[in-house]
């Protein structure tokens, strides 16, 4: 089976190529490629735009613009970025993060998308050519969706509100058991007033802890009285099994590491 | 299958092919062009024995299409040994018996090249960092990372 490689400098362009059947959108390609090295043929032919927008990150009054062709490798060097620098330090190995995309990161599939949990714990908007839309819209929609994504954007969140932990077996580089993403704002006696927090490998894609954001709002960050969120944590999780971990190992975990994120 | 050309740099010469469309750069290098230091391991970006310079920065030749380095500057461990003298790094994984079967050997030191090239005196934990995509199922590891060391320390006494 072979591959043909379409190379456009528009998106508009590229969107109207990607209507043909066995078309698909590549950005860093260490999923897409994998795959047609695997033998997977239900590709038979890869669109990439070549538009530098796609890979600007712009920072301003607290605003971040990731481009859809960002690399985690560039999100981890940029001094502004520091707070989420351990997200994309997640993904891969240094050579993955020198290749793999903010775009494509939203589409990998569980045990994947460790800076897609980031971007959901920030309720990042993620941009298709014109329209704009919540990331949990496009998280829930994203198998179907063909459009190109553009790029994704959130707010800057203070150092002290954002928390990110992913947990493997390998190390410093592993494959995720699990990830977890918390953005937190707190009242000067450390109170929680509000809480997102995103979860990896708890479904095919990341997903919320709702329950356990309920949870948290009104407490302090200590063991006892993050106890009933972490219990919450459980709600409506259906998380993976592959080789690294079974539903069930992971399951039993989150709490555990639920809890090390929250306290410390 | 139409050809597509490509042209790029590899190791300081020039290099122009006629490729299918689709073509990873590691098949290129392989079996069009004839540098078979890039090694096919698992063609799933899992081993990092095909790891390659392109543009100063690490990558993996596997999961990248050939066409999508028309114009780039790549290197490879082929390229390394100037005149017939050894690189510091090959020099440093043959002494330190960081080389067993070889099939690694390449990837590893790609991988390091970049390390030392940004990090001239890397710690032991950005050596480890640094070759964290990068298996064997020879050494252990421990004479690799021993090796890097090795190797920037002679660079550093050579530039002193
Ligand atoms: C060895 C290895 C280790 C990995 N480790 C991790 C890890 O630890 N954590 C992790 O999160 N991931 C990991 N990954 C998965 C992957 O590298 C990342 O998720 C990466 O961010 C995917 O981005 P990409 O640009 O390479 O995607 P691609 O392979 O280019 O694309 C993946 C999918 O997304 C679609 N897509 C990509 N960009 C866009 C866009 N802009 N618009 C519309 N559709 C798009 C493609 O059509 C394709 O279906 C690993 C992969 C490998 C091979
Ligand atoms: S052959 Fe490319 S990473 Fe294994
Ligand atoms: S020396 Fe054999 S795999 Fe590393």
């Amino acid at each position: 089976m072979t591959l043909a490689l379409q190379t456009f400098s528009s998106v508009k362009d590229a969107n109207a190529a990607l209507l043909a059947a066995g078309a698909r959108y590549i950005g860093g390609g260490t999923l897409v490629v994998r795959a047609a090295n695997e033998g997977d043929i239900s590709v038979s032919s890869l669109v990439r735009v070549t538009d530098p927008g796609l890979s600007r990150i712009a920072v301003s009054g607290g605003k971040v613009r990731l481009g859809a062709s960002v690399t985690m490798a560039a999100i981890a060097r940029q001094p502004e970025l520091a707070t989420l620098a351990p997200a994309a330090r997640a993904v891969g190995g240094p050579a993955i993060r020198n290749m793999a995309t903010v775009g494509g990161n939203l589409f990998a599939p569980a045990p994947y998308g460790d800076f897609a949990v980031a971007l959901l714990a920030l309720d990042a908007t993620v941009v298709t050519g014109d329209s704009e839309m919540p990331i949990e819209t496009f998280l829930a929609g994203r198998d179907t969706s063909r459009a190109v994504v553009t790029a994704v954007g959130f707010s800057l969140p203070r150092a002290e509100s954002f928390r990110f932990l992913k947990v493997s077996r390998v190390k410093p580089k592993g494959v995720s058991v699990l990830s977890i993403a918390a953005l937190l704002q707190r009242a000067a006696d450390g109170t929680v007033t509000a809480a997102r927090i995103a979860l990896g490998c708890m479904a095919d894609r990341p997903i919320r802890a709702r329950s356990a954001e309920k949870a948290l709002l009104g407490c302090k960050l200590t063991p006892q009285e993050i106890a009933p969120a972490l219990a919450a944590a459980s709600q409506g999780i259906a998380p993976i099994t592959d080789p690294i971990a079974s539903a069930w190992y992971r399951a039993e975990v989150l709490p555990v590491h639920l809890g090390r994120l929250l306290s410390n | 299958m139409a050809k597509v050309p490509v042209q790029f740099t590899l190791n300081g010469s020039e290099k122009a092919e006629f490729i299918e469309s689709g073509t990873t750069l590691l098949h290129a290098l392989r079996d069009k062009i004839g540098d078979t230091s890039p090694k096919g391991g698992c063609h799933q970006g899992t081993c990092g024995a095909c790891s390659v310079i392109i543009d100063g920065e690490l990558r993996l030749s596997c999961l990248t299409l050939a066409e999508t380095c028309s114009g780039a500057d790549i290197k490879t461990t082929a390229g390394l040994a100037e005149g017939g003298v050894l690189h510091p790094l090959q020099r440093a994984f043959l002494d330190a018996f960081a080389t067993q079967c070889g099939f690694c050997t390449p990837g590893m030191i790609m991988a390091a090249k970049v390390l030392l090239d940004r990090t001239p005196n890397p710690s032991r934990e950005d050596v480890v960092e640094a070759l964290s995509g990068n298996i064997c199922r020879c050494t252990g590891y421990e004479p690799i990372v021993q090796a890097v060391l090795t190797a920037a320390r002679a660079n550093s006494q050579n530039a002193a």
